[in-house]
Order: structure tokens, then C-alpha cells, then sequence
């Protein structure tokens, strides 16, 4: 009671005006209105007495997730796919809504799948409505970058958390430019999908089988430090990856040619390692789910209409509103009337604090939007403002080895007005055109109020 | 159109810096089309789509220059890329730029150290929600704000106590701990008085007072003013009292408040009683005054009090008329109201006393008051909403300050002035010519002078200059006390003397 206490203020800088000239240094809090009509929702939330305890458990069960590869295997086997299911990226979404590179995605694989001759018919099967279903990754574990399209045929990563034994799915990565997940169909695009169907997963499951579960949480953690952010960069991922499988590779008597093509198909796609953290990050993220009073948002996903997020207190809920258009760089001769709406289960990374939130440490990567790397610092330290943790095992040396800003908190996002930056590639506009660019984006800022809204309505009823 | 590819052997860049040089050069005038990029197999097919003739020779550690020019030169183009690429791999001014003050108390209070106390003050809707988080983290939590509503104190209050955690106010505008004035305060030398307050210029009050005769204090704790109140159930008063008992520095404390709720008057005067440490009760009635109780408690020290502190003359003028008050201390208003009543009945005011019909804000500030004896609390919440406190920005006192004095039912007035940190840096500067205006005015208008009465609560050691700031009221024709009831009865036995006609000097 008698010692100088240290003194944080938020509001007047009179008042802490009036604590510096008494020479105690007072830490001031920058503090801005919170965003439009959220107030008297803040202040329901704020008294919810489930929030703190509830966050907490969810912070806690993220974090309590160690993500294992124990499997690859085709998706009808690991998700009960048939003949006509496609799985897609972002929330709920129709043919008739479906963009452009969704589309693509969509053409292709029913070609893929044989369900059509020729991916040019089809346009009139889906439009038919008959003979498929149309779902998201994120209804079935599973989680797919960019158009996120997994058909039966496709063979999916399987993910375990070692003491739950709760499992996530995703696709195997193509590589860069001309692929299926930005909307191209091409002959050379299925041509590469057949070659993965046949060849690359059986291999990568004999080799995975063999050397035993890859811990890829622990993967994703060494990844931090040499430079990666896991969304946008995974180079050093990947080859950590080929490292810990090859062996593996050349002694499951795999054909040696198949072994070969497959190390250097692996080898040569710096963005490989992208469809483990996912699963990854979906794995940590699916254990703080539905938890009530939990303002902690536990997916964020595009469907390249849509941007849509679902928040553990409000179950399975999407609260969604209309994809931006990156911010960035652009391949070739396209510009940003080229690029389509943001697309992509792949915010799932930043959702879980890497990616965009975990800029800091990835210096190569900054100049994306001509940024430099102080912004990349400010990014962390910004996106730590709307975290409610921050996750001991993933550090980021640049910055003394914070932890990675963990658990974005709904409410925190309506008080600052800071929205998630998410690091994404940019999809062509027309089915078809591929990769156009690579930038940064934000959600829809209003999907957030709306989210905070719901939670306060939950409270509320409770409450009574 | 020309189209121009060439390779640069040995040359590399990463490919975001190369897709960032590639935009730079297409935007060079007369420059349609650039690619400069790392000659991978990808690269190469992008650039043959974009129909260039890819060189056959070239190999991924080659560096690929593709320019398709409309008007400008080869060697304009050249020196495009050459000075992208230097300035992409430039170094960038020093400095980090990237460490940004926290946006919200929670992450303010990320790391820091136990005992580290916060003060609220952002506006009333969302002082709430900033309290929490420092609830939360397991800090004391000042909140200056008021317009808080009630259901929210009551809410912050119960999650402070299942934490151990104490919660100063909402509408808390003073506290003193561990030496450090937050919010509006005076500056005290340490001691053995430790004050729990629903009030905050009581408080100032008691601090001034103790300050004069050489007593300091251990920790003065805001409550808010409400606290008392059955629906808050004294939640904070009961943390702070306990706070003061475990202090070893602290061996007599005093709780000032207005009367508590009959509901829980019974359960505080019985916690205060079982506490180990005495507690003195300087509850505000018509029979009880903040200096009268602080006589108490000095005398209960073994301590003479000495002849409260006045500056200036008394004036043999004033009624008979109308007692005109113009606060900017609720606590200050009430005291004043509560003693005055006595001798004077009815007093209206924005702050009434209990029974009494409230003066809402526009009647307060269109100042059309009739006969009636009046007092108005400056620092009220009708009166703050969307600005500053008026021991901030005196202007709404000040404006009616003047109306006041042409006003002919004005007998004497009765002001209040309160220093310490936080306060303006000089009320006088302001204040004083405003006193002589008034005073000139109800001369020039009514032919009589008017007599200005004022509480000066502040300590020797305030920035304001104690003695300065009394001096320029005095001159401006004040007589200034220390005492608030001592001023008030004062300006009270004033308020029933008929104004004799003024004197030549006082035309001046």
C-alpha cells in the first residue's frame, strides 16, 4: 500500500498527464471507440461470467493439440467421399453463387472424377443440381486451400492428436501457377491429379506408414524459426518434411522412379508443406470448439463469394459477408481487375496465429505489398492486441521469441477496430486462368459485430 | 512493340522482391509489359504465355529479364530494372517503428508486475469493459469515467470480489496510494491515515484539512459514489476498509460518505467495528461536516486543531436575498446544501437533498432560479456527458457565474475551488476576474455589493500554489476559507444581512 505502484491508464491524457508530473511513469493504453453500435454487445460479453473461464478452456484445448501425419489415404476412404461429393473450401456455397476459380475447381474434378467427359460439360451437369452434393471442408474435418475442391478420388493427409485421437483432412498440394485449387481445369492440370492419385499418395502412405507419425505441430515450430510463417512461406517446412520422409521413401519399396518424381515433385513445391499446417492448425483449433461463452473464433474461411468465421460459443454457426480482393502483387501481365474475391480454407493458419499473424518472422515475404520489415513486426505486435494468448511452443525469435498471438477474440476485434491480416495467394477471375498474384487481406469487417451480437444474445438468454 | 529477354547468370533475388521489381519496371512510361523473375520451369511457362521467346539455355539460378517495350528505350528499360533492383536491396532507415502503445488494458496489462493499478477513464458506455480487463488480471482498477451504468457496477463489483481485487468507483475522482495521486488529487506527505471514500472532493476536503496541521495519510481509496448504495451493498468500502486494516502503516482510518443505504448502514458499521484498526465515520447529515469530523479525529490523535485557515476579510454585506451556490464538488455542494438547509429551508439544486425536486440541466443552465436559494454541482453526470469535468473546464461555471450576478435575487455567492493534480493548472487565472465582474455587476445593475465566498481545498505542496492561487481570489474581493463548512456558514449568516449601499471604492 505504501510502495509507488506502476500505473496503466486508458482514457484522458490529462489524468495521466497528472501521473508523469508525480514522476511515476504511466503505461498508456492508446484506446480508440470501439467499432460503431458494438458497445452495450461489449459490455454484455464483458459480463458474461462464462467469458473468462470459457476462453481460457479454449486457449487451453488449442493448445493442448499435437497434430500427427499418421496416414495419407484416398478421401473415399478417410472421409467417406462417393462418386458426386465435393468437398469445397469457405462457408456454404451453390453453383449458382460459386466464383469463377471455384467453378474451375469444380470442372476440374468432376472431369477428374469421370463424372463428365470433358470439363467444358461441366458447367450443364452442375447447374442440372442432380447427381452431387456440394459441402464444406469444414463440415467434415477437413480443410482445403484456395478453392479447397476434394473429390473421392483425391487423397487426403490424415491428421491425429495423439491423446484425443480427433482427426483432420486435407488435400495434397499441387504447386504453384496453373493448378485446380486456383480454378484451372487444363489437360496438364488433371493430368498432374491423376499423377497424384496414382502415384504420389501411394508413395507418401508407404512412407508415412513406415517412418511413423510426423509431428507436424513440432515441425511448424522449427518452421517459425527458420523463417517461415506457414501460409504463405512453408520452404523450409516442406523440406524438413522431405527430410523426415525419405528415408522412409526409398526403403517402402516404392518403385525408385516413383520415389524419385515424388522427392522432386515434393522438393520443387516451396508450398507443399501448406496442406499439413493446415490440418494442423484445423486439428488445435477443432478442440476449442463449442464451447459456450467462448468469444474465441475458431475457423476463418472463404469460399471466394464469402468470407465466413465461426466462433467456439456459437457452435456451428458462420457468420459471414462478401470476400475482398487481395492487396498485392501481381504474376505476369494480371492486375486487380484479374483477381477474384478472396478464396480459401487457408486463413485457417492465421486463425490459429501463424500466417499474416506470425509476419514477424518471415522477412522474405514482407515485400509482398511493398511492406518493409518493420511492418512485418508491427503486424505480429498488432495482431497480438486482438489475441487472447499467446502459444508457448510456436516463438518468434525476431521478437525476444514471443509466443504467436493465439485465439483471435471477437470482442477484441469489435473494441479495436484491428482485423486479422491474412496472407493469401489471389485466384484468376475467370474458371480456368490459375494463380494471378499473391497479397494480403482482412475480412469483412462487419461479420465480427455480428458474431459479437450472437454471443450477447446467448448471454442474455442465459442470463434471464 | 519490342520485346526484349535476356539472362543474368549468377544474379538472384527472392521472388517476392523480383515480383515487386517487375511492377516497378512495367510502370516505367513507355514500358508495356516486365518480367523479372528467377528463370524457373514456372517462370518460364508465365513468360511464354505471355509470349515472349524464352531463352533455351537458361536454368533456375539464372536471373530472366523480359521487357516488351511500346516507346521507351532499351536502355531506359534496363535502367528501370537495374534501379528496382538496387532499391529493393537497399537497406531501410533504422529505427524500430514497430512497437505501438497497447490498443486495450488487457494488453496493457500483459506482463505487468503485481501491484500495478489501472485508472479508467474513457467514457461511461465503455469504462465497463476496460474495468474488466484489469478485474480480470488481478488489478486494482481507479474508474474515473462516470455515466457507468448501475447493473455494470454491480457486475464489476461482484467480479472483483470473487478476485480480491478492489474496484475504485465508477465516478471515483480521487485516490491516493502508495503516495501516488490518481485522478484529482492533492499532493499529501505520508502518514498514518489511511481514508476510504465514497466521495472525491471529500476526500480532497480531509486531505487539505489533515494537510494543514502536519498529518499525512497512508492511502486515500475511492469507493465511488454509489457504493453505499443498497444495490452496490458497500462491495467496495468492505475491500477497501480491509486493504487499510492489513496496512501496517495505516493506525486510524476514516470512511467518508453520505449517509449509506438504511439497508446496509447497519452491516458497514458493524464490518468497520470488527476491524482491528480504528474507524472513524464521517457520514454527511445535517448534524455531521467533513471538518467537524476531521476535529474528531485529530483530537483522537491527541491532536489540537488549529483555527482552519482563511484568507481575505469579511464583508458586512449581503442579504437580505437569495444564497447562490456554484460547484465543481459534489461532496463540497452537498456538505454546503446539508448545513445551509438548516438555516435557510429549502435549497434547489441538481443534486438535491433528499426529498427535494432535482433541477434538470437546462434549468440549470438557462440559471432562471426565481428567489430561491440554490446550489448546482458542476461535476454532476448530466453535466459531463461529452465533456470535461469542470475542475477541467471551468467555462459552464464561469458563464454561470455571470448570470448569477446579474441575477437580482443574488445575495451572496458561494464557490468552490479545488487543487491538486489533475485540477487546472491555474483556477484563479480564470476565476478571479470572473469574481470581480460579477462583483462590479451587481453594483452597476443593483447597486449593492455582492458578497463572493470561497472553499479553497488544496495542500501547500499542490502544483497550483496554494497560497498564490487564495491570494488572486482575495484581490478579486473573496474571502476564501479552507473549511467548506465553515465558508458555507459563513455565507449563510451573510445571506441574512441587509446589503448596505456600496461605497464609492467598491464602484471602482
Amino acid at each position: 500500500m505504501t510502495a509507488a505502484p506502476t500505473v496503466v491508464t486508458v482514457g484522458t491524457s490529462l489524468l495521466a498527464d497528472a501521473i508523469d508530473d508525480q514522476a511515476v511513469s504511466a503505461r498508456r493504453v492508446d484506446w480508440q471507440p470501439p467499432v460503431p453500435g458494438t458497445a452495450d454487445d461489449l459490455a454484455t460479453v464483458a459480463a458474461d461470467p462464462l467469458r473468462a473461464a470459457a476462453n481460457a478452456r479454449a486457449v487451453d484445448a488449442y493448445l493442448g493439440v499435437t497434430a500427427q501425419l499418421v496416414d495419407v489415404l484416398p478421401a473415399s476412404e478417410a472421409l467417406g467421399l462417393r462418386p458426386g461429393d465435393f468437398l469445397h473450401a469457405g462457408p456454404p456455397i451453390t453453383w449458382e453463387r460459386a466464383s469463377g476459380p471455384m467453378r474451375g475447381a469444380l470442372m476440374g474434378a468432376a472431369a477428374f472424377e469421370g463424372i463428365v467427359a470433358d470439363a467444358e460439360e461441366a458447367p450443364a451437369f452442375f447447374e442440372s443440381g442432380a447427381g452431387y452434393t456440394l459441402d464444406p471442408c469444414h463440415h467434415h474435418h477437413a480443410v482445403g486451400p484456395m478453392a479447397g475442391i476434394i473429390s473421392p478420388s483425391m487423397w487426403v493427409f490424415v491428421l491425429e492428436d495423439a491423446s484425443t485421437g480427433a482427426r483432420t483432412y486435407c488435400s495434397l498440394n499441387e504447386g504453384l501457377g496453373k493448378v485446380l485449387r486456383y480454378g484451372a481445369y487444363s489437360e496438364d492440370v488433371l493430368a498432374r491429379l491423376r499423377w497424384m492419385s496414382s502415384v504420389l499418395g501411394p508413395v507418401l502412405q508407404r512412407a508415412v506408414r513406415a517412418a511413423g507419425p510426423v509431428d507436424i505441430t513440432a515441425l511448424l515450430a522449427q518452421m517459425l524459426q527458420m523463417g517461415d510463417e506457414a501460409h504463405n512461406r512453408n520452404r523450409a517446412g516442406t523440406l524438413m518434411l522431405l527430410r523426415d520422409l525419405v528415408p522412409a521413401m526409398i526403403r517402402s519399396g516404392s518403385r525408385a522412379g516413383d520415389v524419385a518424381d515424388a522427392v522432386a515433385f515434393v522438393g520443387g513445391n516451396d508450398h507443399f508443406f501448406l496442406n499439413l499446417a493446415m490440418p494442423a492448425c484445423k486439428l488445435a483449433l477443432d478442440a476449442a470448439r463449442d464451447i459456450e461463452g467462448s468469444t474465441m473464433v475458431v475457423a476463418m474461411a472463404r469460399n471466394g463469394t464469402d468470407f465466413g468465421i465461426q466462433v467456439s460459443g456459437t457452435g456451428d454457426q458462420w457468420f459471414t459477408g462478401p470476400a475482398q480482393v487481395a492487396d498485392g502483387l501481381y504474376l505476369g501481365s494480371y492486375g486487380p481487375d484479374d483477381a477474384n474475391p478472396d478464396i480459401g480454407d487457408s486463413a485457417i493458419t492465421e486463425t490459429a496465429g501463424i500466417g499474416g499473424f506470425a509476419m514477424a518472422t518471415a522477412p522474405a515475404i514482407v515485400r509482398l505489398v511493398g511492406g518493409s520489415v518493420p511492418d512485418a513486426l508491427a503486424t505480429t505486435r498488432r495482431m497480438g492486441e486482438i489475441a487472447l494468448a499467446e502459444n508457448p511452443r510456436w516463438t518468434i525469435p525476431v521478437l525476444e521469441f514471443a509466443g504467436t498471438p493465439t485465439g483471435i477474440d471477437v470482442a477484441r476485434v469489435c473494441r479495436t477496430g484491428i482485423l486479422p491480416q491474412i496472407n493469401t495467394g489471389m485466384a484468376g477471375r475467370v474458371a480456368g486462368t490459375g494463380q494471378v498474384g499473391a497479397g494480403l487481406v482482412t475480412p469483412p469487417a462487419e461479420i465480427f459485430p455480428a458474431a459479437l451480437a450472437a454471443l450477447a444474445e446467448r448471454a442474455r438468454r442465459r442470463a434471464r | 512493340m519490342t520485346d526484349h529477354v535476356s539472362l543474368r547468370s549468377g544474379a538472384y533475388a527472392d521472388s517476392v522482391t523480383l515480383l515487386q521489381v517487375s511492377k516497378q519496371v512495367a510502370a516505367t512510361p513507355g514500358v508495356r509489359e516486365a518480367q523479372v523473375a528467377m528463370a524457373t520451369p514456372l517462370n518460364l511457362e508465365t513468360l511464354a504465355v505471355m509470349g515472349f521467346d524464352v531463352p533455351a539455355d537458361a536454368s533456375p539460378n539464372d536471373m530472366v529479364v523480359a521487357l516488351r517495350l511500346e516507346s521507351a528505350s532499351l536502355d531506359d528499360a534496363m535502367a528501370a530494372v537495374d534501379a528496382a533492383l538496387a532499391a529493393a536491396s537497399a537497406p531501410r532507415a533504422s529505427g524500430d517503428t514497430s512497437v505501438a502503445p497497447p490498443r486495450t488494458t488487457a494488453s496493457a496489462l500483459r506482463d505487468a508486475p503485481a501491484g500495478t493499478i489501472v485508472m479508467v477513464s474513457v467514457p461511461g458506455p465503455s469504462a465497463f469493459v476496460e474495468a474488466m480487463d484489469a478485474v480480470e488480471a488481478g488489478h486494482d482498477v481507479m474508474v474515473f469515467s462516470d455515466n457507468v451504468p448501475l447493473e455494470q457496477e454491480v457486475a464489476l463489483k461482484e467480479a472483483a470480489a470473487a478476485r480480491d481485487v478492489l474496484v475504485m468507483g465508477p465516478d471515483c475522482g480521487t485516490a491516493v496510494v502508495g503516495g501516488v495521486g490518481l485522478g484529482f488529487a492533492n499532493v499529501v506527505r505520508p502518514g498514518p491515515i489511511g481514508i476510504v471514500a465514497a466521495s472525491g472532493t471529500g476526500t480532497q476536503q480531509v486531505l487539505a484539512l489533515l494537510d494543514q496541521v502536519g498529518v499525512g495519510v497512508s492511502a486515500a481509496l475511492g469507493v465511488g459514489g454509489r457504493d453505499l448504495s443498497a444495490a452496490v451493498g458497500g462491495r467496495s468500502t468492505r475491500t477497501a476498509l480491509a486493504r487499510l486494516d492489513a496496512d501496517p502503516q495505516t493506525t486510524h482510518v476514516v470512511l467518508v460518505s453520505k449517509p449509506p443505504a438504511a439497508e446496509i448502514a447497519d452491516g458497514i458499521t458493524a464490518y468497520a467495528a470488527s476491524l482491528s484498526v480504528p474507524v472513524e465515520l464521517a457520514l454527511l447529515s445535517p448534524d455531521t461536516d467533513l471538518t467537524g469530523r476531521t476535529e474528531a479525529l485529530l483530537a483522537s490523535l491527541d491532536l489540537p486543531a488549529a483555527p482552519w485557515r482563511r484568507w481575505g476579510e469579511p464583508e458586512e454585506a449581503g442579504g437580505p436575498g437569495a444564497l447562490r451556490g456554484l460547484f465543481v464538488g459534489g461532496t463540497l455542494c452537498d456538505e454546503a446544501m446539508l448545513i445551509a438547509s438548516a438555516t435557510l429551508g429549502e435549497i434547489r439544486s441538481n443534486i438535491p437533498l433528499a426529498g427535494g425536486d432535482a433541477l434538470d440541466a437546462a434549468a440549470v443552465l438557462a440559471g432562471d432560479l426565481g428567489d430561491a436559494h440554490a446550489m448546482i454541482d458542476f461535476g454532476d453526470d448530466a453535466l459531463t456527458v461529452g465533456r470535461a469535468h469542470p475542475m477541467i473546464d471551468p467555462s459552464l461555471r464561469l458563464a454561470a457565474l455571470a448570470r448569477t450576478a446579474a441575477d437580482p435575487a443574488t445575495a451572496v455567492v458561494l464557490l468552490d475551488v479545488v487543487l491538486g493534480h489533475g485540477a487546472e493548472p491555474d483556477p484563479a487565472a480564470a476565476l478571479a476576474p470572473a469574481i470581480a465582474d460579477a462583483r462590479a455587476v451587481a453594483v452597476a445593475e443593483h447597486g449593492r455589493t455582492l458578497p463572493v465566498v470561497v472553499t479553497l481545498v488544496g495542500t501547500a505542496a499542490d502544483p497550483q500554489d496554494l497560497e498564490r492561487q487564495a491570494a488572486a481570489l482575495v484581490s478579486a474581493g473573496a474571502y476564501v476559507f479552507s473549511s467548506n463548512a465553515e465558508a458555507t456558514r459563513h455565507a449563510v449568516a451573510l445571506t441574512a444581512v441587509p446589503a448596505p449601499v456600496p461605497t464609492a471604492g467598491e464602484l471602482r
